[in-house]
């Protein structure tokens, strides 16, 4: 309002407005021809609106639009790196690593930065060892993409060089491999990774969710050519992969595998399976296959040595079912262990076929049955049980279905079901044709006869105990066991099983191999047996597919197999012996032979001193 | 009138004080992190190590080798039956 007394002075200047030309020395009637205030808003309103558009954007970009232009922002230099973890160690169980990851470079590129520097190309072939034309070539077919490996795995030392030649667009990162130092022996067992260290085959399948470790993610600030300025934060922690604590025992498994492949080369064999048991926890103490493969190089292997043959392959188990047929037997009371049969003249028929024996045995109690292994004996036990009862009988054994050990692959078997049989399938089942089992399926079988009756579900995990299943009743069980433990003591089928200073119960199996339309002429032989019979501890089977040079009898080609990881294994697990009178008689022999070419050798061991045990020692030896 | 001005002071330094409190756990957040960064990372190199070491360790406790070497350069046998001694207790 204060202005307004101006008002008629301004619109008189505006009255003098022509004259202003003429009287440059009067300013302010210059003045007098404007609408200063209308101007004045004007400029003020516009440069308000500048700053009212001003601070609304500010308000768009700081408030509304905020989040997607942080975003933008922080993609231009923060990124999320993963960071790489490993996978869990197996270890056997004893603690001695069997698979062990270990961090190797992989050397990758980004192709657009690479192909800007042409002239570096053969440099980093000659680093990489490939031809330049080769590299330069895959270069240019990538040159739109920002990532391509150049090679992965490598030893850390010269990838360490190839990055230290510092060509633009050439990055190393870190990676893990896996080692197996058991290589062979245990190769079928853990199975093995693949290049992007997910588990293929073996335990790494099986428990692969337990053994792989899950990456973190952390957000960092990289520059422009990517050199990591900053760690901002850490989204999510790297989680390693968890160690798995196997069932199998390193020093067994070796040996297991070590006898498998001397006696392969011995005997010409095309493959062989051995499988070692605890008998009291049912854990898998070793599992050894042959011919076997290097999981620390899988792809240069023969795919076919690479199946768990022990788990996956199915063989027709021969006599070894002969042990479950008298058990059935027993079972349903029709004989007793004194039950006589006459097995003259050495031959039986069944249907339009024969079944015979190698020999005629004449007359055999049922211990003499399974002592000598007769196909007529076992026929005849047979023809006492009913279709029902015998299937029954073996299916409960566990014969057809999967052990549910939990390992990929394996095979329930097959045990046709009396629905399905013909005249002549109960006696031929009898002595362990027309049914097929995997070696697994027999120790456990086996396994669970020595313990009392008990069977219980195999694992290869330490410590998983799977609670016991009451098949057989214990004084049955102990019966057979005495049966079976006669097959590797003189006049049985197996003496070359047999332990000094330890009671085998065992039995063998010699099969011809089926082929379509009738058997072949390959053989297989198998042994099942279980140590010692008093306090049993380990059960063990195994298999030797056509043999070709000698003998192709159990007893003889797979029987020493177990001879010799058994006495290794007692050993090595400091099992008391259940039979020092066999030791002590063949300690006598031998210093009775001593004594006899040289002078008496002067007592090896020194004597233990008073004590019950010495007085023991003398009362037996003679 | 003059309550409300105290109380607008203090509440301007509280604030104050709260803005550079939250610089200063900010800071602390990137130091610790960068300790932890490190020591995670020191920690798992020790592991790689270990598990480096482990594996050279198998490797040459390998029981092929440990076999060989038992039986050729050192000349040793398993004891036949008769050379075993039974003591008992």
């Amino acid at each position: 309002m204060s202005m307004l007394p101006k008002n008629p002075f301004a619109r008189r200047q505006q009255k003098q407005n022509p004259a202003r030309t003429a009287t440059p020395a009067r300013p302010r009637a210059q003045r007098g021809g404007f609408n200063l205030r209308g101007r004045l808003a004007l400029v003020c309103g516009g440069l308000g609106l500048c700053s009212l558009a001003l601070i609304g954007r500010a308000v768009d970009l700081q408030l509304v639009d905020n989040e997607f232009y942080r975003k933008q922002g922080d993609e231009r230099f923060l990124r999320e790196l993963e960071i790489p973890t490993t996978r869990g160690m197996i270890t056997d169980r004893n603690g001695e690593p069997l698979a062990v990851s270990t961090p190797v470079e992989s050397i990758w590129a980004n192709p657009q930065e690479l192909s800007r520097n042409p002239d570096r190309l053969p440099e980093l072939a000659r680093a990489l060892g490939v031809p330049a034309d080769y590299l330069t070539r895959k270069v240019l077919q990538r040159s739109d993409k920002e990532f391509m490996w150049l090679q992965r795995r490598m030893n850390p030392a010269v990838a360490r060089r190839i990055v230290a030649l510092d060509i633009p667009g050439v990055f190393s990162q870190r990676e893990f491999r896996r080692f197996y130092p058991q290589g062979e022996a245990l190769a079928h067992v853990l199975g093995f990774t693949n290049i992007d260290d997910e588990g293929q085959e073996g335990v790494e399948l099986a428990f692969d969710d337990w053994l792989r470790g899950k990456p973190g993610m952390e957000k960092v600030i990289r520059d422009r050519r990517g050199r990591i300025v900053e760690n901002v934060d850490l989204v999510q922690p790297a989680t390693p992969g968890r160690d798995l604590t196997l069932s199998i025992d390193r020093r067994i498994q070796y040996l297991a595998y070590r006898e498998l492949k001397r006696q392969l080369l011995e005997s010409g064999a095309s493959s062989g399976s051995a499988v070692v048991l605890d008998i009291a926890t049912g854990e898998v103490l070793a599992m050894a296959n042959v011919p076997s493969f290097n999981p620390n190089a899988v792809e240069t292997g023969n795919r076919d040595a690479h199946r768990n043959r022990a788990i996956t392959d199915t063989f027709e188990p021969g006599s070894t079912a002969k042990p479950l047929t008298v058990a059935a037997a027993l079972e349903a009371g029709v004989i007793t262990p004194h039950t006589l049969f006459n097995t003259s003249p050495g031959w039986i028929p069944n249907g339009k076929y024969r079944t015979t024996d190698t020999h005629n045995y004449g007359t055999l109690d049922t211990t003499g049955v399974i002592r000598k292994s007769s196909n007529v004996g076992a026929s005849l036990i047979a023809r006492r049980l009913s279709d029902q009862q015998f299937y029954d009988f073996f299916h409960k054994m566990g014969y057809g279905a999967s052990t549910h050990s939990g390992f990929p692959g394996e095979s329930p078997g097959s045990l046709p079901a009396p629905s399905r049989w013909s005249g002549t399938s109960k006696q031929t089942m009898s002595y362990g044709y027309g049914m097929s089992v995997t070696p697994l399926q027999v120790a456990r079988a086996y396994a669970a006869i020595a313990n009392g009756g008990r069977a219980i579900q195999p694992t290869f995990v330490k410590g998983e105990r799977n609670e016991p299943v009451q098949l057989l009743d214990p004084k049955i069980a102990g019966e057979v066991m005495k049966m079976m433990q006669t097959v590797t003591e003189p006049g049985g089928t197996a003496t070359q099983a047999a332990i000094l200073g330890y009671h085998v119960a065992g039995k063998t199996g010699t099969s011809r191999v089926a082929h379509a339309g009738g058997y072949s002429r390959e053989y297989t032989a198998f042994f099942a047996g279980v140590v010692p019979v008093d306090n049993p501890r380990f059960a063990m089977a195994v298999v030797i597919k056509n043999p070709t040079q000698g003998s192709y009898y159990g007893g003889l080609v797979a029987g020493p197999v177990f001879h010799n990881v058994m006495e290794g294994a007692l050993r090595l697990m400091d099992v008391p012996p259940d039979d020092i009178d066999a030791w002590l008689a063949a300690q006598s022999a031998a210093e009775a032979k001593a004594r006899g070419g040289k002078p008496a050798p002067a007592v090896a061991a020194a004597p233990v001193d008073g004590g019950p045990g010495n007085d023991d020692v003398q009362a037996v030896t003679p | 009138m003059n309550a409300g001005r105290i109380l607008l002071a203090v509440l301007l330094v509280m604030n104050v004080a709260s803005a550079i409190g939250v610089v200063y756990a900010r800071h602390e957040h990137r130091q610790l992190f960068v300790a932890l960064d490190r020591l995670t990372h020191e920690r798992d190199e020790l592991n790689i190590d270990f598990g480096r070491l482990q594996l050279e360790q198998a490797t040459w406790a390998e029981s092929n080798r440990v076999d060989q070497i038992a039986r050729t350069r050192l000349g040793m046998k398993f004891p036949e039956g008769a050379e075993i001694e039974v003591v008992r207790p």
